[in-house]
């Protein structure tokens, strides 16, 4: 009996039986919804697989097999990895801002010899682990005591602050909301919910003041009112607009989008991929694309809802939030609906270190779900 | 089991929670979906033409501007071809100053070029063209196309611009192109697209602002893909436009050039005219300008040259210069009295060198007097006490009618642009502007050519012709547009008695042919050719009583501004007139007469070169036929 193989006492699990319990639907749907974004690739590229859709597909690959291999590791093992990461992503994350490579106007990278190491693209990942991990140990109810709740608050505050110093508004945003919404799971008391809103309030309004870069206030203001300066800032909301609008109901056809190959469309490989599909695919094409990323959530919870521990269903959920406020952000952002902040799509828009980091999230969510039966006591601390 | 109880309670509060958040998510999820449905299907029309605006730009080409040539065909006004040297900047190989040396080793490149352009490669974008010379030599030009190859970022590119040949010689009669003004535009009723493209150059003066619609011709247009650089993608579509028309000039080259060369260092207007049909052959003011100048732009200096110089270059002389006929006045004088019968060729006035009216005495220019003359004797030594008593005679209203018959006093109707009408006096005009009455003293001035009148030298041109001719002809410039005749009317008979004309015509015949006439000095001595004629000098200064006593200062012995203007209206040849001329030199009544030694040259180089017997370029018309 598999219920069986997975217990406390047997550790030991072959790892072709933990391959077949890995959910292949969810990574067929993942494997679709990343070739939409191949052919969306391809086709910025005038229909090429260079510069973008090709490298894409290697990474691809290499997430794939990064995530098959995540998903073996017992979840325990995360577990016990969970502060030790988010330690580790700290460290690099203050190393970042102070020797950091200025890149786009903003300190995000870190050289490693020939790699570029995104500090904040690990904490998304460390500081769900590490949430999970310590709201995993906490009693039903302890979160809405002060102490714990200040410990998870800072928790999430440290990085999020770091980040903002960048600046990378962006990043921020996605790490602040993913803690938020790991201590709402875990049943954070509606007597600290309703506060903290407001607080959250004011804090953005300081931020305005005294906190935001001016290219970030800029960005804001563009977004409130893109005629303004259709050619200057506003530029990139105005015809992404277009360019979705265009697309009318059927779209423009494969490799048939005016605004993204004629390059009125900016950065269509990256942040602004979604427009360039509904330029070529239409509504239809958008929809179904927008409902591929719904099934996947709806697996991702579905995923959370039948782990066994707090830690796997926080981890899964984790990972399934996470992976929502990329669409959310980004495909508001393109729509006009928010300011434009740097947040990709996720398996679509060209990028190594949203990829891996996409892929990652989706190895740990794997692997709560091929470890949902393993019941992790409450003060257990994982396997190290 | 209370453990169990609280494991239960956290995986309830989560699994709520959970089912709260995907709530929330999935409100999201449907206002993302909303906003698609709005962007896409509800605007999806608008969103898409603005696409299409993006992509498409609409560029027009700029038809080939037809040109304008004399009666045989010779160009006056040409789209020469204008061999240029582009560069692209961001297709040039190690930048645009290492190309501009690679350049200067093809076709000579100045100092002065090579700063501008780089210049303009610094503040312009990399990919738009800069022109780096214009007007190149074809042999530069053919070179450099041989170079291309070693030339990357430089393009070869054969442009047009207005080129007149004869510079000065025509400037008043073709005019000149330059850039579309912003009065040009507001005025504009056309609604043309092409006003609105840089560097289009439209008609400002004469017969290419006349016929500016027919010569500019039709834009094309090319609709293009572009990117969102402005970088021309593709060429979706092309409409071709129509190039501009031919205009024909009744104009003969040589005779306008040789015309103006030798009256360049004066101020005059003159013209040469057939006599049965208008034609112009000959249109000519001078000083005039060189319109090619207008078309890059006149700068500063040029423009102060023009503008300060007292001989009035800008001033199209033949049609706008005003002038008192002086004497070449009396052929209409001659004419009205022997309409009215108030006189015959034969009635005899005394001349005793001053005609007295009252207790003013009117001199006549020879100062002891002609003595008895009639008709033929005084148009031919041009008495003035005779003409005093022919106008007394026939008094100022008869005098007046007789000169707006004879085309004086009123526009003629010449094509171009800035024509004025001169001006003949009436005692009605006298009370209305002086409040006072006609004096008969005004009648006696008015009938030698002087006080109020004023002619412009195309009138007296037309004067000359239809005396000559004795048909109401009207001046003309243009032949044909394209393929098109310019209609005309058929002239009619001038309502005078044939023996009226004819007897001021031999009297005018008697003046350039006969001994004592007053240009028998400047006679063509070829009979066949022979002309006829009457001068004229026009006081422009008054002579005190003194100076008369004393002696009348000769014109060489004065300034310049206070000579006589010099005047001659003639035809030719005398016996079967064909050519009216008429010339007016500003302050040039010298002894040697340059207005009749030119109406001598003029006349006799058109009947030499048979202008009006040989076939000219344009198509010869079933109404030129008839004539």
């Amino acid at each position: 009996m598999s219920t069986h193989s997975y217990s406390r006492e047997a550790r030991i699990v072959p790892i072709r039986q933990k391959l077949a319990d890995i959910d292949w639907v969810l990574v067929g749907l993942i494997g679709l919804i990343a070739s939409a974004g191949f052919a969306t690739l391809y086709s910025a590229a005038g229909g090429s697989f260079s510069p973008w859709a090709g490298p894409q597909m290697v990474r691809f690959a290499v997430g794939l097999l990064l995530l098959g291999a995540i998903a073996c590791v017992d979840l325990r093992v995360w577990m016990g990895l969970a502060y030790p990461a988010y330690a580790v992503s700290m460290v690099l994350l203050v190393a970042v801002e102070i020797a950091g490579h200025v890149g786009l106007g903003a300190q995000r990278w870190i050289e490693l010899g020939p790699l570029q190491l995104q500090p904040s693209e690990l904490m998304k990942i460390a500081l769900i682990l590490a949430l999970a991990r310590y709201l995993h140990g906490l009693e039903p109810g302890a979160i809405s005591r002060p102490f714990h709740l200040m410990v998870a608050a800072g928790m999430i505050a440290a990085p999020v602050v770091l980040v903002l110093m960048q600046p990378n508004l962006g990043t921020a945003m996605l790490l602040a909301l993913c803690g938020g919404m790991l201590l709402f799971l875990a049943g954070l008391s509606w007597y600290w919910i309703a506060p903290a809103v407001g607080a959250v309030a004011i804090a953005a309004s300081t931020a305005w003041e005294f906190v935001l870069h001016d290219y970030q206030k800029a960005r804001v203001m563009t977004f409130l009112n893109p005629g303004s300066d259709a050619l200057g800032a506003g530029w990139n909301i105005t015809q992404a607009k277009i360019a979705l609008g265009s697309g009318g109901i059927i779209g423009k056809g494969f490799l048939g989008g005016t605004q993204s190959r004629l390059n009125f469309l900016p950065e269509k490989q990256t942040d602004f991929v979604l427009p360039m599909i509904g330029e070529e695919f239409g509504f239809l094409g958008t929809m179904a694309l927008l409902t591929l990323f719904a099934i996947v959530i709806a697996y991702g919870i579905g995923i959370a809802m039948r782990s066994r521990s707090q830690f796997g269903r926080l981890l899964a959920m984790g990972i399934t939030v996470n992976f929502f406020l990329y669409i959310m952000i980004n495909g508001l952002m393109v729509m006009g609906l928010i300011p434009v902040v740097g947040i990709p799509m996720p398996l679509i828009s060209y990028g190594g270190s949203a990829m891996m980091t996409v892929m990652f999230g989706f190895g740990l969510l794997m692997s709560a779900h091929v470890h949902r039966r393993i019941d992790v006591p409450r003060h257990s601390s994982g396997i190290i | 089991m209370a453990l169990e109880e609280k494991h239960k309670s956290r995986y309830g509060t989560f699994s709520r929670r959970a089912l709260l958040l995907s709530g929330g998510m999935t409100a999201v999820f449907g206002l993302l979906a909303g906003r698609l449905y709005q962007l896409q299907v509800l605007d999806g029309d608008r969103y898409l033409t603005q696409a299409e605006d993006n992509r498409i730009n609409l560029r027009l080409l700029t038809p080939p501007r037809g040109r304008i040539l004399d009666r045989f065909g010779t160009p006056l006004a040409n789209s020469r071809r204008n061999y240029r040297v582009l560069m692209v900047p961001e297709q040039t190989r190690g930048g645009v100053k290492a190309a501009l040396d690679t350049l200067a080793q093809v076709i000579p490149l100045n100092d002065r070029v090579r700063a501008r352009v780089l210049k303009e490669a610094v503040g312009g974008k990399s990919f738009l063209p800069i022109v780096v010379a214009e007007n190149l030599e074809w042999d530069d030009f053919a070179r450099l196309n041989l170079e291309l190859p070693y030339l990357p970022g430089v393009q070869p590119d054969v442009g047009e611009t207005r080129d007149y040949p004869y510079t000065e010689e025509l400037a008043h009669v073709l005019g000149y192109v330059a850039a579309v003004s912003p009065d040009d535009k507001a005025r504009d009723e056309t609604g043309d697209p092409l006003l609105d493209l840089p560097g289009f150059r439209l008609g400002k003066r004469g017969i290419e602002k006349t016929y500016d619609e027919k010569i500019r011709g039709h834009a094309g247009a090319s609709r293009v893909e572009v990117n969102a650089y402005g970088r021309v993608i593709r060429e979706l579509e092309r409409v071709p436009g129509r190039s501009g028309e031919d205009v024909y000039l009744t104009i003969d080259r040589e005779l306008q050039s040789f015309m103006y060369q030798r009256l360049k260092d004066d101020s005059a207007g003159a013209a040469v005219m057939d006599v049965e049909t208008g034609d112009l052959l000959a249109l000519v003011s001078t000083p005039g300008f060189d319109p090619n100048a207008f078309n890059v732009g006149v700068t500063p200096d040029q423009w102060k040259d023009l503008t300060g110089n007292d001989h009035k270059p800008l001033v199209n002389k033949a049609l706008a210069g005003f002038y008192p006929p002086g004497s070449t006045f009396k052929t209409v004088t001659a004419l009205a009295a022997l309409e009215a019968g108030v006189i015959t060729p034969d009635t005899i006035f005394n001349c005793s060198g001053a005609f007295s009216l009252g207790s003013h005495a009117f001199h006549c220019w020879k100062k002891g007097g002609h003595g008895p003359v009639d008709l033929r004797q005084g148009l031919k030594v041009s008495c003035d006490c005779y003409f005093y008593q022919v106008a007394l005679k026939v008094g100022i209203d008869a005098l007046q009618a007789s000169a707006r018959k004879l085309g004086l006093g009123a526009p003629t109707g010449i094509e171009i642009p800035g024509e004025r009408s001169g001006f003949i006096p009436t005692p009605e005009w006298k009370r209305k502007t002086f409040k006072e009455p006609w004096q008969l003293g005004e009648t006696l001035v008015a009938g030698i050519g002087q006080g109020y009148i004023l002619t412009t030298p195309l009138q007296l041109c037309v004067l000359a012709a239809r005396l000559a001719g004795g048909m109401q002809v009207n001046p003309r410039l243009v032949h044909s547009v394209g393929a098109e005749t310019v209609a005309r009317g058929n002239p009619e008979p001038l309502p005078f008695a044939p023996e009226s004309l004819a007897a001021v015509r031999e009297a005018m015949v008697a003046t350039a042919n006969e001994p004592g006439g007053t240009a028998y000095a400047w006679r063509i001595t070829e009979a066949p050719f022979a002309m006829a004629g009457k001068t004229g000098t026009a006081q422009v200064r008054v002579i005190s009583a003194e100076e008369r006593a004393t002696g009348i200062r000769s014109n060489e012995s004065l300034p310049w501004k206070l000579r006589d203007h010099g005047l001659f209206i003639g035809f030719a040849p005398a016996d079967k007139p064909r050519y009216a001329c008429a010339i007016v030199i500003e302050h040039g009544g010298l002894n040697s007469h340059p207005n009749v030694q030119l109406a001598r040259d003029a006349l006799l180089l058109a009947q030499k070169r048979d202008i009006l017997g040989r076939r000219p370029a344009y198509p010869v018309t079933a109404a030129d036929a008839r004539l």
